[in-house]
């Protein structure tokens, strides 16, 4: 590491100063806003909050459709990183810059459009609608979002770990006699396998919290396929603020989790490399 | 580096063909249908009624130009306030060591892993009315919440790691030799970051001023709660996306869609272009530093 022990160079302490006022002052405050708000309501009061029907409701739906979501995006984001780390094809480059149209798209507009394609009259749903597959405002369609936000996650992740594989190990277990499928399943899986649920914990963590584009794909029915966002979202419209609250600090805390397991799934993953 | 006699590669380590084809395939197919096909599908379903009824849709309606204007004040200022803390953050991380730093960098990151409604609700009970701050900033006159104030707070709230993470790596691939040569050569703080550091992380830090651009631009979960979504007023250009399609207004929805959409694409460009450049310049500084 390229750093100075002796403080030679002049600004820690303004540097320094200045990153903890401001991220007390912009992150902390409010976190702790929130978290003592959370903390000062009466226990049973809070309990109540936290586990009503529509809350227990929206908690589930929005486990699973990111759960889902993260698996389907670590499956097709592997997929499509093999597929531009190993493979030459025309206008490969262009492909690759693409994966992060979704870090650069908002995802009001993602909602806006997704919501329209797979409409009856949608350029997908013209044709998928004859066939039964009704995306629009279901709970799939919350999936089909989650996958396109998620997704980039696992390609980017597993880039560099896939560019970084040891050919020579490859072609030892081919020497060996081992089949295509045998090296992929013996030798590079167990190596990317870090990479993959790196990505996967990144994906799951962002659809945890997303709304922007889940409200405009989803029909947002209390009970049905309101997930957890919106319910907070339209407990604040109705002015009931410990009710939305006490939905906040479990998806806060869930999302801390996530922050946890990744930070943890890192240092794991690296663990052989010093 | 590679090893200097290449080793023709064993034919069974590279997949057959017809594998490498239907993955190609497969692959290409799903980024049609995820992302080249939804941004067509952007500006078709946006000039569908001609150029005329597009620009009337964008320009013609006061609230619609107003939340391009809040975009084009709320994006840029909370992309400014965390270039500031962005720059200051990388040189207290990547330059000294300290207790806490790696606590430091996990709390830079927060802000990733908070939902944004979360953010959102978090700023009303800190300035709501029944908010911690709320009553005293009332009874001095101060509204925040409802306000752009609000929206920048949010926005910047949302958008705290972006420029850090993308220096603070920069930084310490580049290393403190110049800079210290710099000091060693009779130079001030102040020189030191104007001639040496920033001129040495400029690609990073462009780097991460367009993540952050993009991000701050497209925000929606958090301006939506602090905003109160008033027309005219605190709409940003997501907001009124979203107030548009909700009072079936599709075409105008998707005219200021495509705005956003053309800014996400440039933003794609210039981020693959200063890639390269931000490549070349760490790599030639560990070559450096191998040659020495």
């Amino acid at each position: 590491m390229a750093q100075v022990n002796r403080r030679v160079l002049p600004g820690f302490r303004l540097s320094l100063g200045f990153t903890l006022v401001y991220l007390t002052v912009l992150v902390l405050v409010p976190l702790a806003a929130c978290l003592l708000t959370a903390a000062s309501l009466p226990r049973d009061e809070f309990l109540k909050a936290v586990w009503t029907e529509r809350a227990r409701a929206a908690y589930a739906l929005t486990f699973v459709a990111a759960f889902v979501a993260a698996g389907v995006s670590a499956v097709l984001g592997t997929l499509i990183a093999w597929v531009l780390v190993r493979y030459d094809f025309p206008l490969k480059k262009f492909f690759d810059a693409i994966v992060d149209l979704p870090f650069a798209l908002p995802t009001a507009v993602a909602g806006l459009v997704f919501s329209n394609l797979y409409v009856p009259s949608g350029w997908f749903g013209r044709f998928l609608v004859p066939m039964g597959v009704e995306f629009a405002y279901s709970q799939a369609a919350i999936v089909l979002v989650m996958v396109f936000i998620g997704f980039p996650f696992v390609v980017r992740t597993l880039q560099p770990v896939l560019e970084s594989l040891d050919h020579e190990t490859e072609e030892a277990a081919a020497m060996l006699g081992a089949g295509r499928w045998q090296v992929f399943r013996r030798v590079i899986f167990p190596a990317i396998l870090p990479g993959i649920v790196t990505g996967f914990a990144l994906a799951f963590a962002r659809a945890l919290g997303e709304y922007g584009s889940v409200v405009f794909v989803s029909s947002n029915i209390p009970g049905k396929s309101e997930i957890a966002a919106v319910l907070i979202v339209n407990k604040l419209e109705e002015f009931k603020y410990v009710e939305a609250t006490a939905v906040a600090t479990v998806l806060l805390f869930a999302s801390f989790l996530m922050l946890a397991v990744v930070n943890w799934l890192e240092r794991w993953s690296r663990r052989w490399d010093r | 580096m590679g090893s200097l006699t290449t080793v023709p590669r064993a034919a069974k380590a590279e997949d057959p063909a017809w594998i490498r084809w239907t993955l190609t395939a497969v692959a290409v197919l799903l980024l049609t249908v995820l992302v080249i096909v939804p941004v067509v599908s952007v500006f078709v379903e946006a000039f569908a009624d001609g150029w005329t009824a597009y620009w009337d849709n964008l320009l013609g309606d006061p609230d619609t130009r107003s939340a391009m204007l809040l975009t084009a004040v709320v994006a840029p200022v909370a992309v400014a306030c965390n270039v500031a803390f962005g720059v200051a953050a990388a040189w207290a991380i990547a330059r000294f060591h300290f207790r806490g730093r790696t606590t430091l960098v996990t709390v830079i990151d927060l802000p990733f892993s908070v939902s944004p409604v979360v953010v959102g609700l978090m700023f009303v009970l800190l300035f709501g009315m029944q908010g911690f701050f709320g009553p005293w900033l009332r009874a001095h006159g101060v509204q925040i919440l409802f306000t752009p104030i609000a929206l920048i707070l949010a926005t910047t709230f949302v958008t705290v790691p972006f420029v850090a993470r993308e220096m603070i790596p920069v930084m310490e691939a580049i290393g403190p030799d110049e800079e210290l040569a710099a000091l060693s050569l009779g130079a001030n703080g102040w020189q030191i970051f104007v001639r040496v550091t920033l001129p040495n992380v400029k690609w990073g830090l462009i780097y991460g001023v367009l993540l952050c651009n993009a991000r701050a631009m497209g925000e929606f979960g958090a301006v939506y709660v602090v905003g109160g979504r008033i027309a005219g007023e605190t709409n940003t250009m997501p907001l009124q996306v979203d107030m548009l399609f909700q009072g079936f207004n599709s075409p105008a929805a998707f005219a200021i869609a495509s705005v956003l959409t053309l800014l996400g694409l440039v933003t794609l460009a210039l981020k693959t272009w200063v890639e390269g450049r931000k490549k070349d310049l760490t790599q030639s500084h560990e070559d450096a530093k191998v040659e020495s």
